[in-house]
């Protein structure tokens, strides 16, 4: 495996329990992502998505297997990758601006040029006029598009992507979309993106990996061959229509997997 | 005004009832002190009737004893609690976070929270004297511990997701205590410090009961001697004030320090 901005080769997760057998989160899991490729994740509930997202961002360590971004192993949280959770992680103490020049500000960049940075990305999610608010005072849609372009100014590598709008309204959830699309078309970041929410992830991706119940697995992989720049006016298209069925079925077939799987460890355990 | 809306649960009250109710209270203990003194119910050196304890709080003040109390408890209560404060917050904070430090700390703290500090005096005595630093010891201990629990609680219910986006955005672990754990704490230690500051209050007496010739305490516990009743309940009404007045002084603080951060 030598191509790919990030390489996922064999990663098995397990957790220990106090008691019992470990819980296997992932199973040898392998997949790349390439340079300014936007790669979805979707599968059943507790399959391990957001385990898998935590191990390539460095915030746990695999039991077996590595990871590499552009070629070098993965040890540790580093800058390079950024992160957007799906709760609302921004610090309640710093204004938006402080907060999107957080990141900045640990390199020692200077204030000046920290500023100008930010008001960019500020701007570019739609937020002008908010830089001296409070999260408290945001709404959840506000708070997600101020975690986003707080991502964005550290310049990552990878922005990696828990179902950062699971949280939001349905019609909060669709600009959100079309922000995201607007600025992953224009900047061409990689992004590995994870959500429950399937027309999320078509809509939004190059390639859309959906994933078995516990322990995780690649079980299907595809390619979206929608044209870009996309739109949410897509959402009704029949090519569109087709891939949601594609993956609503796969999708299906885990729940239920997942279901007699869970009643199996239940009874065992 | 809908009576039915008053007196239902957790709905706002207009201003104006709620100072009245607060005025009706006052007024009602006024009424009851007053009724059981003046009406013969109760003799004086039981309870002294509301004007004995205003011409012994103006006797006190002419004398300058009442100021002379008030500024050796203030000493005392201050001195303790800070010093309590100084080291609790920063140990507190890596104790919740820190499981090294938890389990370095759990039996000691855990053992001496329920200690009564009464019980400790003797002790207290024998290692540091009967001076100040022994009053001073007093509040340290009634208010150190309890602090360092409930600090601990704030630090560790600081969300994992939030420190974990901190090393996503590059944060070293340093970075990540001093720039988002501690800032993070800030409002759970203002309203802690609030808390146990009127708790460091209601052991001043048990301080000052040990040989001292100064303090609210000492004039509370010297009065009784000579069945003083008047110059007792002005004792108590002035710790009372001043606890007000510092609960008060710790909410501006709170309002100024974390501005970001809704008070309840
Ligand atoms: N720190 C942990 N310790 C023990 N078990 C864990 C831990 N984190 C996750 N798990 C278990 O690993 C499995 C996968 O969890 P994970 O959170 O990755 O799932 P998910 O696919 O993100 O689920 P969801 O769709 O609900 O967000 C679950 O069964 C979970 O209980
Ligand atoms: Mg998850």
């Amino acid at each position: 495996m030598g191509g790919g901005k990030l390489v996922v080769d064999r990663v098995r997760m397990a957790f220990a329990r106090r008691r019992g057998e470990p819980v296997v989160a992932l199973e040898e899991i392998s997949l790349t992502v390439a340079e300014e490729e936007f790669v979805a994740i979707v599968g059943p509930s507790g399959c391990g998505k957001s385990t898998l997202l935590r191990l390539v961002a460095g915030l746990m360590e695999p039991t077996s297997g590595r990871m590499l971004l552009d070629g070098r192993e993965i040890r540790g949280p580093s800058a390079d990758r950024g992160m957007v959770f799906q709760s609302y992680t921004l610090f309640p103490w710093l204004t938006v601006q402080r907060n999107v020049e957080f990141g900045l500000s640990l390199r020692g960049v200077p204030a000046a040029e920290r500023r100008a940075i930010a008001r960019r990305f500020i701007a570019e999610v739609g937020l002008e006029g908010f830089e001296d608010a409070y999260p408290e005072q945001l709404s959840g849609g506000m708070r997600q598009r101020t975690a986003l372009a707080r991502a964005l100014a550290n310049d990552p590598e990878i922005l990696l992507m828990d179902e950062p709008f699971g949280a939001l309204d349905s019609q909060t959830r669709q600009l959100m979309q079309e922000l995201l699309l607007g600025i992953w078309e224009h900047a061409h970041k990689t992004v590995l993106f994870i959500t429950h929410d399937i027309d999320e992830a078509i809509l939004l991706a190059d390639r859309v990996l959906v994933m078995t119940a516990r322990p995780g697995r690649i079980k299907k992989e595809l390619v979206i061959e929608l044209p870009r720049p996309r739109d949410i006016s897509l959402l009704t298209s029949p090519a569109f229509m087709a891939y949601k069925r594609e993956v609503l079925e796969l999708l299906h077939g885990e729940a239920l997997r997942a279901e007699r799987g869970a009643s199996e460890v239940g009874a065992g355990g | 005004m809908d009576l039915r809306r008053v007196l239902a649960p957790k709905e706002e009250i207009p201003a104006g009832l709620r100072l009245a109710l607060g005025a009706l209270t006052g007024i009602s203990f006024l009424a009851l002190w007053s009724w059981l003194t003046y009406g013969g119910l109760v003799r004086p050196d039981f309870l002294a009737p509301p004007h004995e304890v205003l011409t012994a709080a103006l006797r006190g003040l002419e004398r300058g004893t009442l100021l002379r109390h008030i500024q050796a408890s203030l000493l005392v209560i201050l001195s303790g609690f800070a010093l309590a404060s100084v080291i609790a917050v920063p140990l507190g904070i890596l104790m919740g976070s820190f499981q090294v430090v938890a389990a370095v700390l759990e039996p000691i703290t855990g053992f001496m929270r329920y200690l009564p500090v009464s019980a400790l005096i003797p002790l207290l005595i024998l290692w540091v004297g009967i001076g100040i630093e022994e009053k001073i010891a007093v509040i340290f201990l009634g208010t150190f511990f309890q602090q360092l629990v409930l600090i601990s609680d704030v630090s560790a219910r600081v969300s994992k997701d939030l420190i974990d986006c901190s090393y996503t955005l590059g944060a070293s672990r340093g970075q990540v205590v001093t720039r988002v754990l501690f800032p993070a704490c800030l409002p759970g230690v203002m309203d802690n410090l609030r808390v146990t500051m009127g708790w460091a209050w209601t052991y001043l007496v048990v301080a000052e009961l040990v040989a001292a010739n100064s303090g609210l305490g000492y004039m509370i516990l010297n009065a009784m001697r000579g069945l003083f009743t008047d110059v007792i309940l002005l004792g108590i009404f002035v710790i009372g004030l001043l606890g007000l007045l510092t609960d008060q002084i710790f909410k501006w603080i709170r309002r100024w320090l974390v501005p970001w951060s809704p008070a309840f």
